[in-house]
C-alpha cells in the first residue's frame, strides 16, 4: 500500500474485569492509507471502538503495534481527533466557545480564534445559532457544533465512532454528506465505525467486516463506488446495491447464530 | 404575584392567630406574642445593638463560610485529581467528616479561646466538609471520555481543568454551598451559644436567662433574616456563574 498513516500490526487487547478476561479483538493487521476513508462493521462488542482508542493511543495494545505516520503511537496521539455518538460538547459553553475549545488550546489569538469559528460555523451551517449552548440544539445541530470543533484544529486523521447514531435518518444523511464533502477537500484520513450498513458503504473507500468476539478481521472491501460520489442518489447505484448486500451476506451468519443462542 | 399576595395573606393570618391565642389558648409566657416580639425587635434596632450582634454573628458566619468553602474547594479539587492521595486519605476523611463538627467547639475554645476565631473556626470546618466532598465528587464525575477528547486536541493538565473539570464540577460546588448556608450559621450561633457575650447566639442565651420569650423569637428572626441573606447570596451567584445552566441538580451531598 502506498502511504500507510495507520498501521494496526497484529495487534491483540485483553480487558482485565475483576472476574475475567475479556479478548475484545486479537490478531488484527490492518493499514490506512493517508487521505483514506476506512469503514469499520462488524457486530457489538467485536472490538471496533477498541482500535480506534488504540489509534489515538488512549489504550496500548495487549500484544502487537499500532503505528501512526511510521511511528510508534505510545500516548496521545495529537494528529487524530476524536468525536463519538455522545458529542461531548461542553454544556457550559456557547456553539462558537465550543468550537473555539481546541483553538484556545493551541494558542490561538483571539483575532485568529474569532475568524476561524465564523468559517467553521458556516462551513457546517449553524449560522444563527453562534451564541446557544448546546442545550438549546437540537440533535443534529449539536453534531455540527462538534464536527466543527473536531475540525478547528485540523487533525489529519478523523476517529469517528458512530458519530452520527443517534440522528434521524434525514439528518444522518445530511451529516454524511457534509463530512464527506468536508473531508474530501481538507483530504482528511477517516477511520469510521458504524452499525448502518448503508452508511459504511456510503462513506467508505474500503470496508472492513469484523467477526463476533474476539474481534477478528473477517474481510476488507474495496468499494466500487467513485470517491466523488452524489449520496443523494447513491441507493439507485448498482455499485451500492450489490456491496450492501454482500455485506449482509456476511453479518447474516451472526444474526442468525444469535437467533439460535437465544431461548425463545 | 398572586403567590405573593397569598403568602402575605397567611402570614398575616398565622400572626393574628398567634397573637390572638397568647394569652388565652397558651401561656403568654410560653409563646410571647408578636407584638411584644416587634417591640423588642424595635428597641434593639432603635438602640443599635440589633446591628451590633447581628454584624458580629453575620461576619463570624461569613468569614467561616468563606474560609472552609476556598479550603473545601481547593482540597476537593486536589484529592479529586490525585487519585492515590485521595484513597490513601479516605478512612481518615470519612472518619472526620463522621464527627458531628459542634463537638470540636471546646477543643476550639482549649486552642483559640472564645473570640470570634473561635467560631469561625467552627463554623469554616463545618463548611469545609460539605464544600470540600461536594467538590471531590464533582471533579470525580467529570466524564473521563470528554478528558480524552480534549486531550487529543493537546490540552495539558491546567487546560483540563480551567476549561473541562472546573466547570463542570461547579454545579457540585454550588450545591454544596447552598446546603452550607444554614450549617455556616449553626457554627456561628451554637459557637456563640457556648460561650460569647456578643452575637445574636449571645443574644438568644442571655434573653433565655431573663425568661425573656419575646427576645428568645426577636434574637431567632434575626438568625432567619441572616439565613435568608446569605442564602440570596449564593443562589445569586450561582446563577451568575451557570448562566448555561436552567435546570436544578438534585444530587446533592447531604449530612
Amino acid at each position: 500500500m502506498i502511504d500507510p498513516l495507520i498501521e494496526f500490526r497484529h495487534v491483540s487487547k485483553v480487558f482485565e474485569t475483576a472476574s475475567a478476561q475479556v479478548e475484545a479483538v486479537t490478531g488484527i493487521t490492518l493499514s490506512v492509507a493517508r487521505g483514506e476513508i476506512v469503514t469499520l462493521v462488524g457486530p457489538s462488542g467485536c472490538g471496533k471502538s477498541t482500535l480506534l482508542n488504540m489509534a489515538a493511543g488512549l489504550l496500548k495494545p495487549t500484544t502487537g503495534e499500532v503505528f501512526y505516520g511510521g511511528k510508534l503511537v505510545d500516548g496521545y496521539n495529537l494528529r487524530t481527533g476524536y468525536m463519538t455518538q455522545n458529542d461531548h460538547l461542553l454544556p457550559w459553553r456557547s456553539v462558537v466557545a465550543n468550537i473555539a475549545v481546541p483553538l484556545e488550546i493551541n494558542g490561538w489569538t483571539a483575532a485568529a480564534i474569532a475568524e476561524r469559528v465564523q468559517m467553521l460555523v458556516k462551513l457546517v451551517g449553524l449560522q444563527g445559532f453562534e451564541q446557544a449552548y448546546p442545550s438549546q440544539l437540537s440533535g443534529g445541530m449539536r453534531k455540527r457544533t462538534a464536527l466543527a470543533r473536531l475540525l478547528a484544529y485540523d487533525p489529519e486523521t478523523l476517529l469517528l465512532d458512530e458519530p452520527f447514531a443517534a440522528l434521524d435518518a434525514q439528518l444522518r444523511l445530511s451529516m454524511q454528506i457534509k463530512l464527506l464533502d468536508i473531508s474530501r477537500r481538507l483530504s482528511k484520513t477517516i477511520l469510521f465505525v458504524t452499525h448502518d450498513l448503508d452508511e459504511a458503504v456510503a462513506l467508505a473507500d474500503r470496508v472492513v467486516v469484523f467477526n463476533p468476539r474476539p474481534g477478528t478481521i473477517h474481510k476488507v472491501v474495496a468499494s466500487p463506488l467513485a470517491r466523488e460520489r452524489d449520496l443523494l442518489r447513491l441507493r439507485h447505484d448498482p455499485g451500492f446495491v450489490s456491496l450492501t448486500a454482500e455485506l449482509w451476506d456476511m453479518l447474516a451468519p451472526v444474526v442468525a447464530a444469535e437467533l439460535h443462542g437465544e431461548t425463545v | 404575584m398572586h403567590v405573593v399576595l397569598l403568602r402575605i395573606a397567611l402570614l398575616a393570618g398565622l400572626l393574628a392567630f398567634w397573637e390572638a391565642a397568647s394569652g388565652t389558648l397558651v401561656q403568654e409566657f410560653f409563646i410571647s406574642r408578636p407584638s411584644a416580639i416587634f417591640a423588642k425587635l424595635r428597641g434593639w434596632v432603635l438602640d443599635g445593638s440589633f446591628f451590633y450582634h447581628a454584624g458580629i454573628t453575620a461576619s463570624e458566619a461569613l468569614l467561616g463560610f468563606l474560609l472552609g468553602s476556598c479550603l473545601g474547594l481547593v482540597i476537593g479539587v486536589l484529592l479529586g485529581r490525585a487519585r492515590l492521595l485521595a484513597e490513601v486519605l479516605d478512612p481518615f476523611i470519612m472518619a472526620f467528616y463522621s464527627l458531628p463538627k459542634v463537638a470540636l467547639a471546646p477543643l476550639f475554645i482549649l486552642w483559640i479561646g472564645i473570640g470570634m476565631t473561635m467560631k469561625v473556626a467552627l463554623t469554616a470546618t463545618i463548611v469545609f466538609f460539605l464544600v470540600f466532598l461536594n467538590t471531590y465528587s464533582g471533579v470525580r464525575n467529570v466524564s473521563q471520555e470528554l478528558v480524552a477528547i480534549v486531550k487529543l486536541m493537546g490540552a495539558n493538565e491546567r487546560d483540563i481543568l480551567s476549561k473541562v473539570v472546573l466547570p463542570s464540577a461547579l454545579t457540585w460546588v454550588f450545591a454544596g454551598l447552598r446546603i452550607s448556608v444554614p450549617y455556616a450559621l449553626i457554627g456561628a450561633v451554637v459557637g456563640e451559644l457556648m460561650a460569647s457575650n456578643k452575637g445574636l447566639g449571645a443574644l438568644l442565651v442571655s434573653a433565655q436567662g431573663q425568661f425573656d420569650t419575646a427576645g428568645v423569637f426577636a434574637a431567632l428572626i434575626g438568625i432567619t433574616a441572616l439565613a435568608y441573606l446569605l442564602n440570596s447570596a449564593v443562589k445569586f451567584a450561582e446563577r451568575k456563574a451557570m448562566r448555561w445552566k436552567t435546570v436544578d441538580v438534585d444530587d446533592e451531598v447531604r449530612i
